[in-house]
């Protein structure tokens, strides 16, 4: 911990996904109206920076709806379903990594070319074809963000399993007797586990991206629902009048993007020194 | 290298087969009734009917998948009923737009990117380091469809100095390729600085040094030249990234190319379209890649794969 506390991007890339994360799920007692609500006499109030009142820090949009509330509810939908589906990514990845590692030969084979196929697809392409396909529910989404993210984890553990089996430590371990699931879980594992956080830290941000991005295409989280990729979208109509309504969501998506891009860094740096640039 | 260029040969095709494979399963198996999918909206029966025969729905699954590459192998991807014709014309017909933003995206990422990289790596520890690496964060953090958004709001709304959407020239291209290119520029800057910054500390730089080179000669010619393969490698995945970016690039600026169309296609539950460019974008990718993979063996002829 000291040591992170030296890589000062790190430390704020993490401070700013903390405030995110925190705001978001406080966000049921910060809000101060109701995000979904529409109160067509009040639209497109300026923040109140830009002379607007202070019943709407940040201004409301086209329908009458707060923009604070609605950032701040956006947020949990967002960062909820980047973190299942990072979660989601890794488990499969790492498993598949593991397997293919370990029992090599054909599995292994197959493993791999199945990732090649897999990159071959723009990932946006290949998502919006599948949720077109299954529907936006949030289980359909994370499984969608999920199917883009494995092939790093996968790829990442298989080589790092290549080179540790090799290693004296399972060598002894197995000619003490250890089953290939004892020296997988007990030996090998662990010594992957900072690649994986290192990789994870950085998914997030791109999770958060290509959520974002399907929901303003209108293919991810939908309406009445706020989310800050649709809120973007709302917003075009209005850059001449009301360029907040695209800005401010904008603003949030970037900052836990960059958030998680700067913790990612400081993270390969500290843990993985291999790595770093 | 022969054996080389089989092997590479071998895997593209199996990767391709596999592309097959999984745009079969999306559209095809996933959906349960796929001929009501390919069909417009309110087709009749009879229609549906004859669809599912052409298609072999009634048959076992392998012989659907049979039918399936044999059709798109010959070309034939199905009609597109939003535009009352051949899928692949329609698709075709957009290619060259996406293409043209695609290529100019991808000259602005290795001449901005490799200039930031080469200039933070000589320059280390100075500010125009920490300026270059704050702007390789920022290209990797600002989402593009937002990025664009506000080089909208900036440049077509305020200044009035470009057109924003559409294309008639090449104005129209600045603010679509700008957009589309920040991303890969940024992943272009780091990965210049940190190679150029490994490959100067090597013997070789020092020798050149030694016997008086200039210093533009020791970069450019023996330092950067070593940097283009990993750069290369780089700039072939991002193909992807820059197919995949156009969706949302050409979408915010109505830009007519296959990502725009691909979309659209979506919207209208055109089936057939998005299943031709979803198989087309793959090929050129898994093509594009087996070039560089070729071209490697060209430039550093230390590569000689057996």
């Amino acid at each position: 911990m000291s040591r992170l506390l030296r890589h000062p991007m790190a430390v704020v890339g993490g401070l700013l996904l903390a405030v995110v994360v925190v705001a978001s799920v406080a966000a049921p007692l910060l809000a101060t109206s109701d995000p979904i609500k529409p109160s067509f006499g009040k639209r497109l109030q300026p923040p109140r920076v830009l002379g607007g009142t202070s019943a709407y820090v940040l201004g409301t949009d086209n329908l009458g709806r707060d923009i604070y509330a609605r950032l701040l509810y956006g947020g949990r939908v967002s960062l909820a379903l980047a973190a299942s589906a990072v979660v989601l990514a890794a488990s499969v990845g790492v498993t598949v990594g593991l397997a293919a590692g370990v029992l090599g030969g054909r599995l292994d084979d197959l493993v791999m070319r199945v990732a090649d196929v897999q990159l071959a697809f723009p990932v946006i392409m290949l998502a919006i074809a599948i949720v077109a396909v299954v529907g936006t529910s949030p289980g359909a989404l994370v499984s969608v963000l999920a199917l883009s993210g494995w092939v790093l984890y996968a790829r990442t553990v298989r080589a790092a399993v290549l080179t540790i089996r090799q290693l004296d430590y399972v060598e002894a371990a197995r000619t003490l007797g250890a089953s290939d699931l004892r020296v997988v879980v007990l030996h090998i594992l662990p010594n992957t586990l900072a690649p994986i956080l290192v990789i994870g830290s950085s998914q997030f941000a791109t999770m958060v991206l290509l959520e974002s991005g399907l929901s303003f295409l209108g293919m991810g989280v939908q309406p009445p629902q706020p989310s800050w990729g649709a809120m973007l979208a709302e917003g075009r109509d209005y850059l001449s009048n009301a360029w907040w309504l695209a800005t401010v969501p904008g603003v949030a998506i970037s900052l836990v993007v960059l958030g998680a891009n700067l913790l990612g860094d400081g993270l390969r740096d500290l843990l993985d020194p291999r790595l770093r640039e | 290298m022969q054996s080389y260029l089989l092997r590479r040969l071998w895997q593209s095709a199996l990767t391709l087969v596999g592309v097959s494979l999984l745009v079969f399963v999306i559209l095809r198996v996933i959906p349960g009734d796929p001929a009501k999918m390919l069909l417009p909206e309110g087709a009749p029966p009879s229609a549906i009917e004859e669809l599912n025969r052409e298609l072999g729905l009634r048959e076992p699954i392998w012989v659907q998948y049979g039918i399936f590459v044999r059709s798109v192998v010959r070309g034939d991807f199905g009609q597109s009923f939003q535009y009352r014709a051949p899928a692949l014309r329609v698709v075709v017909e957009r290619v060259p737009a996406t293409i043209q933003l695609a290529l100019t995206a991808m000259v602005l990422t290795v001449l901005v990117g490799v200039s930031i990289g080469v200039l933070a790596a000589v320059r280390r520890g100075t500010g125009y380091d920490y300026a270059g690496t704050v702007l390789a964060v920022l290209g990797q953090s600002l989402p593009n469809f937002w990025l664009g958004i506000m080089l909208v709001l900036l440049f077509g709304v305020t200044l009035r100095w470009l057109p924003t959407s559409g294309f008639q020239g090449w104005q129209y291209l600045v603010l679509p390729s700008i957009t589309l290119a920040a991303f890969p520029t940024a992943l272009v800057a780091r990965l210049t600085r940190s190679s150029l910054l490994e490959i100067l500390s090597q013997e070789y730089i020092r020798t050149g040094r030694a016997k008086g080179l200039a210093e533009p000669a020791v970069i450019l010619r023996h330092a950067l030249r070593n940097a283009t393969i990993p750069l290369l490698t780089l700039l072939g995945l991002q193909i992807g990234t820059l197919l995949g970016g156009a969706v949302i690039t050409e979408s915010v600026f109505a830009w007519p190319g296959m990502g725009k169309l691909v979309v659209d296609a979506i919207f209208f539950r055109d089936f057939p379209v998005v299943q031709t460019v979803l198989i087309l974008s793959a090929t050129i990718f898994v093509a594009i890649n087996l070039v560089i993979d070729v071209l490697y063996t060209v430039l550093d002829p230390r590569i000689r794969y057996g």
